[in-house]
C-alpha cells in the first residue's frame, strides 16, 4: 500500500465522518440516559425499525453477557418498539423518520453516536436479530473477553454471520415475544463459504450459507455478505464504512492471521428467518430501503412464494460455541 | 517458621486485599508494594482497609512498569521489609495482586519445612533456553536499554539497532553468570539476606538497572551466587503466551486448577469470583503432600499457542486466511484426483468406491453439473451442486469439501474438459495424489457419434488444455504425489499402476486388488488416432498407440472379471 493510497483513505475516513456529523441532525432524542455510562462500560449500539418483538429476547441476551448500556436509533417503528426501548433502564433512545438507505443503511447515525458516546469504550454494534458469541461465552462473560483484547493489545474482533432457519417453512412456527429464536431457528450451513481479500480495505469478503445457496444459487456473486467485525474498542476517529463489514482505519479490519495461525474469533448467530420474515420481506420489498434496491429481499419474495425451506438434510444444528469452534466457524485462537 | 509473602499489586486492589488477609489469617506475614502510578484515593483506601491488620506492612513505592528496573527496586525493598519486621520468617515468596493461592497456606509450609534450606526459583543459563521473546535474550544482558519498550517502542528499536550497528557490548560484572527465569519465587532466609545485603550490591544493581526485564534476571542470576540449593522451578503456576504475556484463569478453570496441586496460581482474571471463592474459602482439612502437576495445564496453554501461530490446516475462515504457501497444508485432509481413469475403465467409480472404501465423485469439476458421488446435489457442510457456485470459488469448493469430510478420504475424476482454474491449487497441495492417464480424454470421442469434424476440434481442444494441465503437474512447485502415464503405457500393463494407487490410498479393506476393473473396448482407436492425424491434428498425448489393435481386449472373450492369484 502505498503513501497515496493511505491518504485516499485517509480522506475517505475523514468524508464517513463529516457525513456522520451531518447525519447527526436526522436523530432526534427521546430518552438520553448516556449519563449513566461509567469508563469501561461496554456499549451496544443498533438501529431497529418494527422489531417489538424481538426486543424483549434481545436486551436479556445481551444484558446476561455483560453489555452495561444500549444505544438505539429507531428508525420509525410503528409496532410499538419506540415506546418500549423508551422505558428501559439502561437504555438511551434516538429516533429518526429519515432514510435508512440514505443514512447508508444506518452507519451514519451510529458512526454519530459511536463517536460521540463510544469513544474509549468496548463497542458492540449489532441488529436485533443478531445473538454475539464469542470462545467461552457460556462461562465467560464478555468483560473477560474484552480484558482480554485488551491485555492483547488487540483492537477489533471478527464475528461471521451465520444465517439460522427453522425445519420445514419458514413461518410455521409462529415467534413470541421474549421466546428465545434459536429455539425456532437453530439449524445453519456449517461449511460453503467462500472467502475473498478485499485489498484496498484489507477484509475479508465471505459469502455463502443457505441465503446464497438457496436464493442465489446462479448468481453467487449477489449473495450477501458475511463478514463482520462487531466488536471494537471505539476511538473517535474511527468509522464504520459499509455496515460492520469493514471500518477505517484499515487495520482494524485485520481480523484474520495470514500467515497460517488462527485468531480468536466468534459467531453471529442470525435469527433472520423466523415467522416474521415473510411479512419483513414484503414491507421491505415495498420501501425499497435495502442494499443494492433490495436485491436481497426481491430475491427471497421470488423463492419465498415457492417453498420458503432452508433445511437440508446437510443442515447442523446448533448446539453451542465449541461445535461452532469444532466446525472451523470460528475460533479460540490462543485464548485458553 | 513460616513463610512471608511479598505481594506487588497495581491492579484489582480489592482482590489484593482478599488475597492478602487469606495469607495473614494462615499467620504468613505480608508486605505489599502497591505500584506508584496507582491513583493516591485508591492507594490511600486500599491502605485504611488493611490498616487493621498487624500483619500487613507497606514497602517504598516504585514505579513499576513492565521489562524495567523499578519491579526489582520494588521486590528489593519489600523484601528487606519483610526480613527485617517479621524475624520468624525463614522463607520469602514472592507473588503478585493478580496471583491466587491454590493450596491451603499449611500445605506451603510442610512442603517448605519437607526441603529446608531449599530455593525455589526457576534459573537457567540464558544459552540453553529459547524462551525469550522478540530476539532478545544474550542481548538483554550484552546492550543497555534507556527506553521503554512499551511507550518509546520505536526509540526502544533504534537503540537497539545503533548498538547491534556500532558493535557496542557491555560485560556483566565479575563473577557474574547471567540466568533467566520465571519472576515469581520463593527463597530462604539465608540466600535472599545474602543478595540484599551483598557489599558488591551496588555495582550489581548498576549492571541491571540497564538489562532489560531485569525481574527474570536479577535474581536469578544472583542466587547461583549464594545458594547452596536450588530447586529450579516456580512454586507458582505461570504460562506465558507466544507474546510473552502471561495466560489469564477464569471461572471454568477451577477443576483445571484444583488437579494442578499448584500452590499459588498466575494470573486469575480479577472478576473470576468462584476461584476466588473456591480458593481462599477452603480450609486444609488434611494436608496432603502431593507435588504440583501442572502438566495437564501446560498441555493446554501449549495447544492454545499452536492454534494462535499454526492453526487448523486446510481450515479458510474469518480469523485464518493463510496468504499462498503459508497454508501449512493446503487442504485438511489427503484425497485422490482421477485423471481419464474413468474414461479408459466402464464404471470405474463404482469399482474405485468398493476397491478402498472412500468416497468416489465423478467430475466435481466437470462443465455443466458438479457430479457428487451417488448423483447428490448437496454433500456434507450444505456444500452444493451448483455450478455457478463452484465456479465462482473453485478454491473454496475443493477446501470446503475436503473440510467437510474429514476422516473420510475423498476421490474425484478430472479432465481437460473440466474447470482449470483448480488445477494450480491441486498441484500445490500435498494432500493431492493426481494420477493421469494422458490422452484418455480421446476415448469417449472415439465412442461418440459426432461429426468427425466437431470430433477433431474438441480433440485438439482437449489435448492443448491437458497439456497445459501435465506441464503444471511437472513444475517444480508441484507439491502433490503425482504420476503420469500415457494411455499407451497404461494400457500395457493397467494393474501395476492401479495397485500401487490402492495402496497408497490406503483402503481398510486386504490390500491385493480382487477384481480388475472394466476396459472399455479399444478396438479401433488406434484407427481413429490416424484419422486424426490424417486430418492434420497429431494427438501425441496418448503416446504411441499401434494402428492394430491393442493387445488388451482382443481375446474373444469379452472381458475376464477376476484376476486368480
Amino acid at each position: 500500500m502505498g503513501v497515496w493510497q493511505s491518504y485516499r483513505l485517509r480522506l475517505q475516513r475523514k468524508r464517513w465522518r463529516l457525513r456522520a456529523i451531518r447525519k447527526r441532525r436526522e436523530l432526534r432524542s427521546v430518552v438520553d440516559r448516556t449519563a449513566q455510562i461509567r469508563p469501561g462500560d461496554i456499549l451496544l449500539f443498533s438501529t431497529q425499525r418494527n422489531e417489538h418483538v424481538r426486543l424483549p429476547y434481545f436486551l436479556d441476551y445481551y444484558r446476561r453477557l455483560g453489555v452495561n448500556h444500549f444505544l438505539f436509533v429507531d428508525n420509525d417503528s410503528t409496532d410499538g418498539a419506540y415506546d418500549y426501548l423508551a422505558d428501559q433502564p439502561d437504555v438511551s433512545l434516538w429516533h429518526t423518520a429519515a432514510s435508512y438507505k440514505r443514512a447508508r443503511y444506518g452507519v451514519d447515525w451510529l458512526n454519530w453516536l459511536q463517536m460521540r458516546h463510544g469513544h474509549g469504550h468496548w463497542c458492540l454494534v449489532v441488529d436485533p436479530d443478531e445473538f454475539f458469541v464469542y470462545p467461552f461465552c457460556d462461562t465467560r462473560p464478555l468483560r473477560a473477553l474484552t480484558d482480554w483484547l485488551d491485555a492483547s493489545s488487540i483492537k477489533s474482533f471478527s464475528a461471521m454471520l451465520l444465517d439460522m432457519y427453522p425445519k420445514g417453512r419458514i413461518d410455521q412456527q409462529p415467534y413470541r415475544a421474549g421466546q428465545d429464536p434459536l429455539e425456532i431457528a437453530c439449524w445453519f450451513d456449517s461449511g460453503n463459504y467462500s472467502l475473498k481479500r478485499n485489498k484496498r480495505y484489507g477484509n475479508l469478503w465471505i459469502q455463502g450459507g443457505p441465503r446464497a445457496r438457496v436464493f442465489f444459487a446462479d448468481r453467487p456473486e449477489l449473495a450477501p455478505a458475511l463478514n463482520k467485525i462487531p466488536l471494537v474498542k471505539w476511538d473517535k476517529k474511527y468509522v464504520y464504512t459499509s455496515s460492520t463489514h469493514m471500518l477505517l482505519p484499515r487495520g482494524l479490519n485485520l481480523v484474520y492471521d495470514e500467515w497460517g495461525g488462527e485468531k480468536a474469533s466468534g459467531i453471529l448467530l442470525h435469527a433472520k428467518f423466523l415467522d416474521t420474515f415473510t411479512e419483513k420481506a414484503r414491507e421491505e420489498l415495498d420501501r425499497r430501503q435495502h442494499y443494492s434496491a433490495s436485491v436481497e429481499y426481491r430475491a427471497y419474495a421470488e423463492r419465498l412464494t415457492q417453498n420458503p425451506e432452508l433445511w437440508c438434510k446437510w443442515s447442523e444444528k446448533y448446539i453451542n460455541w465449541r461445535q461452532l469452534e469444532i466446525l472451523g466457524l470460528m475460533s479460540k485462537g490462543n485464548w485458553a | 517458621m513460616t513463610v512471608g509473602i511479598v505481594m506487588l499489586v497495581h491492579t484489582a486492589l480489592n482482590r489484593a486485599e482478599q488475597v492478602a488477609r487469606h495469607w495473614t489469617a494462615a499467620g504468613c506475614p505480608v508486605v505489599i508494594h502497591v505500584d506508584a502510578h496507582v491513583p493516591r484515593d485508591a492507594h490511600r483506601a486500599f491502605l485504611d482497609r488493611l490498616s487493621d491488620d498487624p500483619m500487613v506492612r507497606f514497602s517504598r513505592r516504585h514505579v513499576c512498569e513492565w521489562g524495567t528496573w523499578g519491579l526489582v527496586a520494588a521486590t528489593q525493598d519489600a523484601a528487606g521489609l519483610l526480613l527485617d519486621t517479621f524475624a520468624d520468617v525463614t522463607h520469602v515468596y514472592l507473588t503478585s495482586g493478580a496471583c491466587l493461592p491454590l493450596r491451603p497456606v499449611d500445605e506451603l509450609i510442610g512442603y517448605l519445612r519437607a526441603s529446608p534450606r531449599t530455593d525455589f526459583i526457576e534459573s537457567a543459563t540464558i544459552s540453553d533456553v529459547p524462551w525469550t521473546m522478540g530476539g532478545l535474550d544474550e542481548e538483554r544482558f550484552t546492550l543497555r536499554f534507556p527506553f521503554s519498550w512499551k511507550r518509546q517502542r520505536p526509540l526502544f528499536d533504534l537503540a537497539v539497532d545503533i548498538q547491534r550497528r556500532l558493535k557496542l557490548r557491555r560485560r556483566a560484572p565479575a563473577g557474574l553468570v547471567p540466568h533467566m527465569g520465571s519472576q515469581w519465587w520463593c527463597l530462604t532466609r539465608q540466600t535472599l539476606s545474602a543478595i540484599l545485603q551483598d557489599p558488591e550490591r551496588p555495582r550489581y544493581d548498576r549492571y541491571f538497572r540497564s538489562v532489560w526485564i531485569p525481574d527474570e534476571s536479577y535474581f536469578q542470576t544472583l542466587v547461583r551466587l549464594y545458594s547452596s540449593n536450588i530447586e529450579s522451578r516456580s512454586l507458582t503456576l505461570s504460562k506465558f503466551d507466544f507474546q510473552g504475556k502471561p495466560h489469564i484463569f477464569y471461572d471454568d478453570h477451577l477443576q483445571l486448577l484444583r488437579r494442578s496441586d499448584c500452590f499459588v496460581a498466575r494470573k486469575i482474571w480479577p472478576h473470576a469470583d468462584r476461584l476466588y471463592d473456591a480458593f481462599l474459602g477452603e480450609t486444609g482439612a488434611a494436608a496432603r503432600q502431593t507435588e504440583p502437576s501442572p502438566a495437564k495445564i501446560d498441555r493446554i496453554f501449549a495447544r492454545a499457542v499452536e492454534r494462535r501461530t499454526r492453526g487448523r490446516p486446510g481450515l479458510y475462515m474469518h480469523s485464518r486466511f493463510p496468504n499462498q504457501d503459508w497454508e501449512n497444508g493446503v487442504t485438511s485432509g489427503p484425497y485422490s484426483v482421477f485423471q481419464g481413469f474413468s474414461d479408459l475403465f466402464e464404471d470405474f467409480e463404482t469399482w474405485l468406491s468398493k476397491a478402498t472404501g472412500a468416497r468416489v465423485h465423478g467430475h466435481l469439476f466437470g462443465p455443466d453439473r458438479v457430479e457428487f458421488a451417488g448423483g447428490q446435489t448437496l454433500v456434507n457442510g450444505c456444500l452444493s451442486d451448483s455450478v455457478a457456485r463452484r465456479d465462482y470459488d473453485p478454491k473454496a469448493f475443493l477446501t470446503s469439501l475436503i473440510w467437510n469430510t474429514r476422516g473420510e478420504r475423498q476421490c474425484f475424476q478430472y479432465g481437460p474438459a473440466d474447470n482449470q482454474t483448480i488445477a494450480w491449487m491441486m498441484a500445490r497441495d500435498t494432500n493431492a495424489q493426481i494420477s493421469v492417464i494422458s490422452g484418455a480424454w480421446a476415448v469417449p470421442l472415439f465412442r461418440s457419434n459426432r461429426n468427425f469434424a466437431d470430433l477433431r476440434a474438441e480433440a485438439a481442444r482437449l489435448q492443448r488444455i491437458e497439456h497445459k494441465h501435465l506441464d503444471i503437474l511437472r513444475s517444480a512447485h508441484a507439491r502433490a504425489r503425482i504420476r503420469i502415464w500415457t494411455m499407451a503405457e497404461f494400457v500395457e500393463s493397467p494393474m501395476e499402476p492401479l495397485q500401487t494407487l490402492l495402496d497408497e490410498i490406503g483402503s481398510v479393506r486386504n490390500a491385493r486388488l480382487a477384481e480388475a476393473p472394466r476396459m472399455v473396448n479399444l478396438e479401433g482407436f488406434g484407427q481413429f488416432l490416424q484419422n486424426l492425424k490424417n486430418q492434420g491434428m497429431h494427438p501425441y498425448l496418448m503416446g504411441d498407440f499401434p494402428v492394430d489393435p491393442v493387445p488388451v481386449n482382443q481375446t474373444s472373450q469379452p472381458r475376464k472379471p477376476y484376476l486368480v492369484r
